[in-house]
């Protein structure tokens, strides 16, 4: 059985609004994160998946609020921590968190050696300038960076290398585990193709133990990560591999998802390009049952009273749908 | 649109600023309706009255006489007359007469002023003591006049021709008034100013004159800088160039400089209110052009004044609906700063005696040059100065809340 | 004109070149090209390759720096506002942004009846109007009555892209050209987004010139494609021979860096 390095069990965050209303963003989510695997997350935008992201450090700020539900790192639990404890013995140092527009963040008028002798010490206060450089110097030689760029001003800098930057930096500390939202989606398909090198490489060089890789571009995401989890109004409807769910979809909603791939490869353009009808519920007052069946093609009258629990197939398959996977299978296969 | 509307009346600034100017400008409406007189109607014969109530002394000896026996009131009246620090300057001058000092007590008001009558007299030099100081005496001895007298005043009549003196009636120190009763009564809230004008009327009179001037010149000032931001920046090209050449141009020149020195030139004779505002209107268009062309330069871009020109509408009418809403906002709040701005502008001009040169109407500025001018600060009259300052402050406080708190609505980045 | 052979627009020499300063900027360099009636062309090309701005030249909302545009066999003239509205009667556009590219002070609306004014439509009743734009919103899956009186931003991105395709449905120009339409929304409306476009071209036999970065996208929609590299156009060619042979290194470099789900996706070409 492989280490587990995240676990999070049934965990629940919600947004208060301005008019104290709540929404629930992420809804029961229970996941697992192994040690050399990359876990995925797909889902369309407003479908939860980056306070998904958020919710996983246990840091969480207003609008979005803890309800319920636990975080296990490493085998300590860190949903109910003190946050100053948190910032210090976990985020950075068990934990990392890269944003969609992380490269945006740095301080423009700071050199990038600036921004790491904040970041190292902030938890390791002792540490001096010579220290921090030559921990610098040594991990971005490992990530295949070059050390002239901490003498550099981010604007000095192209997109992709201030996000591979950001990312060497977050990892800086060894976190067990990383957490990459969208970090690639605002870059072109070069830099793109970096930024993801850069990634495996972490996974591959033991640099970080795990990874949490979050993004709606499939093709992406396939090539990424060894298991995906869809996403779909706040709730895990889908999860296998990689291959399984891409090629073999089970939930409609998946399989919607997986028709809307557009590659570059020989035959796409015979492919027939299906679009889901409708827009994902409000998640102010969900649908009481299956929170795609409104916009399903094979719905029942039985799908909108109960909700759905998981089915569990074995080898962590699991998906959200009241059918049986054959009957999934043949209705897909007839169109 | 409404929802805008709604959001700003939310923002407690800008409420509380609202509202203050909202009371201000009721003042002006309404206090000229209970209030006829002409603002610069010269009442006060001499310089500053102080603030109070004015009973006509003519009336009330006319009208119906009251007798209270109020035990204090004779104590009252030789304390208001006969107070410590006069007490103190009758012993100075008897010492300076020669009367030893062991038989003045100045605790027994009848042994001193008897005394005082025996000794004091107004053509006696005494040396070392000014001219001024001599007028100050014999106007205390005239007030002591009759201070410990229980007879009372006997009122009489002199005939024209033969200069005779006929009784008509005495007052005694038991005799009251109604106020009530009295015919002509006249409250000062705030005094007199220098010419003997209701300096209440005269500041509610220059708060709209002012008001006016502000509107006025915050109108001229933004239309000019609306009309040429908006042409600079959605027209671009060789206009650009030429409405930014002018407008550094004015940029570096101080507005305050240019500005006094067209008022200057301008001459006294034609320097009216209207004038001096669209002077100072014409003085500060210039970061109302820079910031409205900045911010079309941004929308001109954007994607659907493209798709406005697509649609073939003509310039005039993307300009108007499609980048005026986007901008209306900000102008509205540099409109509120401007007429802020230019309010000040107009008083410090007129400190400066190079405000409008008017005998028919005051504003703010020219209260307190004419405060300045007959030195009213040094001589500590401060009802002639105090109550104008507090206006201009209040007004442009309340501007200037309104501002913040219409920022606070329309700029996303200060929403908490 | 049923072949579908014939150019119907056609640049010559096209350049761009803005001035920051004194820094010159080329956003086009010297590109010619040649655009056959009914058929999808996609113009491919990284951020700052130049086609954005290739696109607003087509579309007369930039002046070329140099160069001239062929409409219909003649030069193109906008110098009076009459011609500009009657060639935006020929050529119209969906832009990248839909967000953006509404007035947010104006009701939803606005944007269709302004289309049918421009159709010469300013007199009709008031009830004729009413019909057009729910004809073209039924065409686009709206429900026009849900929206009639609503403010953009009380729209979906999605929702608010499909009322785009609407008023192109009203205009129907002859050709379309379509910046980056999906790349702001996400897969499955990306996929709805698509379908209209395709079956608004099926159906008023539309040129549409495609405008986007994502070589999956072009390849499966366009008839012939154009790769930009640095304002130049580097490869022409039907979709098939140029994304499944690619001759220049540009080219091959871009597909290879484009995940794929069917190929292995070569990592270590990346120095």
């Amino acid at each position: 059985m492989e280490k587990v390095i995240l676990e999070v069990n049934d965990l629940t965050t919600k947004y208060v609004t301005r008019f104290h209303e709540d929404i629930y963003a992420v809804d029961h989510v229970s996941l697992k994160a192994k040690e050399g695997k990359s876990l995925g997350i797909a889902g369309e935008s407003g479908c939860g998946k980056s306070t998904l992201a958020l919710s996983l450090m246990g840091y969480y700020f207003p609008p979005l609020h803890y309800t319920k539900g636990e975080i296990i790192i490493n085998g300590r639990k860190i949903n109910n921590m003190d946050p100053d404890d948190l910032r210090k013995t976990i985020l950075g140092t068990e934990i990392s968190y890269i944003p969609q527009a992380a490269m945006n963040a740095l301080n423009p008028t700071q050199k990038i050696f600036g921004f790491i002798k904040d970041v190292v010490q902030a938890h390791e206060p002792k540490a001096t300038k010579e220290d921090v450089y030559d921990l610098a110097r040594e991990k971005f030689e490992i990530l295949g960076l070059s050390k002239d760029v901490l003498e550099k001003y981010p604007v000095e800098l192209s997109g992709g290398m201030k996000q591979r930057t950001v990312i060497a930096v977050s990892v800086i500390l060894r976190p067990k585990i990383l957490i990459a939202d969208e970090p690639s989606s605002a870059l072109d398909v070069t830099s793109q193709k970096m930024v993801i090198k850069m990634l495996k490489d972490l996974m591959e060089k033991g640099f970080i133990k795990s990874m949490i890789f979050i993004t709606h571009e499939l093709p992406l995401l396939y090539n990424v990560t060894d298991e995906i989890m869809v996403m779909y109004a706040g709730q895990i409807i889908e999860q296998g591999t990689a291959k399984e769910v891409v090629f073999d979809p089970l939930h409609p909603y998946s399989k919607g998802l997986m028709n809307s791939i557009l590659v570059p490869e020989n035959g796409a353009r015979q492919l027939k390009l299906s679009a889901i009808p409708g827009a994902p519920p409000n998640l102010k007052c969900p649908p009481q049952g299956c929170r795609f069946a409104e916009r399903c093609k094979y719905v029942q009258p039985e799908c909108k009273v109960h909700p759905i629990d998981l089915q569990d197939l074995k080898n962590g398959r699991t998906y959200r749908c009241i059918f049986s996977q054959k009957y999934l299978r043949k209705a897909y296969e007839n169109g | 649109m409404k929802n805008a509307l709604e959001q700003v009346f939310h923002s407690r600034k800008f409420v509380a600023g609202f509202s203050i100017f909202m009371v201000l400008l009721l003042l002006v409406f309404v206090y000229p309706i209970l209030i006829r007189d002409k603002p610069l109607a010269i009442i006060g014969q001499g310089t500053f009255f102080p603030p109070g109530i004015y009973v006509d002394v003519y009336d009330s000896l006319n009208s119906t006489t009251y007798i209270l026996n109020l035990d204090d009131a004779a104590i009252n009246r030789i304390n208001k007359a006969l107070g410590d620090q006069q007490r103190q300057e009758l012993k100075d001058w008897l010492m300076l007469a020669g009367v030893p000092e062991d038989q003045i007590d100045i605790n027994n008001t009848e042994l001193l002023l008897d005394l005082w009558e025996k000794s004091y007299d107004e053509a006696l030099m005494i040396p070392g003591l000014t001219y001024a100081e001599q007028r100050y005496y014999q106007r205390l001895d005239d007030s002591l006049e009759g201070l410990l007298s229980i007879e009372g005043v006997v009122i009489a009549k002199e005939d024209a021709q033969t200069g005779e003196l006929e009784k008509i009636d005495s007052i005694t120190q038991f005799d009251y008034v109604n106020i009530g009763e009295v015919t002509n009564v006249r409250v000062l809230p705030l005094g007199t100013d220098n010419f003997g004008r209701d300096v209440l009327t005269e500041l509610v009179k220059a708060l709209a004159v002012s008001l006016q001037i502000g509107f006025v010149a915050g109108i001229v000032a933004t239309l000019i800088g609306l009309t040429l931001g908006l042409l600079s920046g959605y027209v671009g090209g060789i206009l650009d160039d030429f409405i930014m050449f002018i407008t550094n141009l004015f940029t570096v020149i101080p507005s305050f400089v240019l500005l006094i020195l067209i008022s200057f030139s301008i001459g006294q004779e034609n320097r009216g209110a209207i004038t001096i505002a669209v002077v100072i209107g014409f003085t500060s268009w210039v970061w109302t052009a820079r910031a409205v062309r900045s911010q079309v330069i941004s929308l001109r871009n954007r994607d659907h004044v493209n798709l406005s020109k697509l649609s073939g509408h003509s310039t005039f009418h993307i300009i108007v609906n499609d980048i005026l809403p986007y901008i209306a906002s900000y102008v509205i709040m540099a409109l509120i700063l401007q007429i802020s701005s230019a309010i000040l502008s107009e008083a410090s001009l007129s400190i400066l005696g190079l405000g409008p040169r008017t005998t028919d109407v005051p504003t703010l500025g020219l209260m307190m040059n004419w405060a300045m001018i007959y030195q009213a600060h040094i001589l500590g009259k401060w009802w002639a100065y105090f109550p104008v300052i507090m206006t201009i402050a209040l007004i442009t406080f309340s501007l200037n809340l309104m501002n913040t708190g219409l920022d606070q609505v329309f700029n996303p980045t200060l929403r908490e | 004109m049923a072949d579908g052979n014939e150019v119907c627009l056609c640049g010559e020499g096209l350049t761009k070149i803005y001035l920051d300063g004194r820094q010159k900027n080329v956003a086009v360099d010297h590109v010619d090209f040649e655009i056959f009636q009914h058929k999808t062309i996609s113009i491919v090309g990284e951020s700052g390759s130049g086609k954005t701005t290739l696109a607003k030249m087509l579309l007369g909302l930039t002046k070329p720096t140099e160069g001239e545009i062929y409409f219909q066999g003649k030069k193109r003239d906008l110098s009076t506002s009459r011609k500009r509205t009657e060639y935006w009667k020929f050529i119209q556009a969906i832009f990248q942004d839909p967000y953006s590219s509404y007035n947010t002070f104006n009701k939803v609306d606005t944007v269709l009846l302004d289309c049918i004014n421009m159709r010469g439509g300013k007199r009709l009743p008031h009830k004729k109007k009413y019909e057009m734009m729910e004809d073209a919103c039924c065409f686009v899956n709206l429900k026009f009555d849900e929206l009639t009186n609503k403010y953009p931003f009380e729209l979906s991105g999605g929702q608010m892209q499909r009322l785009m395709i609407a008023r192109i449905f009203i205009l129907k120009p002859r050709i379309l050209i379509a910046d980056e339409p999906t790349s702001m929304i996400d897969a499955c409306s990306r996929a709805t987004i698509l379908e209209m476009l395709m079956k608004l071209k099926k159906e008023e036999g539309m040129t549409v010139i495609f405008i986007t970065h994502d070589i999956g996208l072009a390849y499966y929609i366009s008839d012939c494609v154009y790769i930009m590299e640095h304002g130049k156009i580097v490869e022409s060619g039907s979709a098939e021979d140029v994304i499944l042979h690619p001759k220049e290194k540009y080219t091959q470099r871009l597909i290879s860096d484009v995940p794929k789900i069917h190929q292995e996706w070569d990592l270590s070409t990346i120095n």
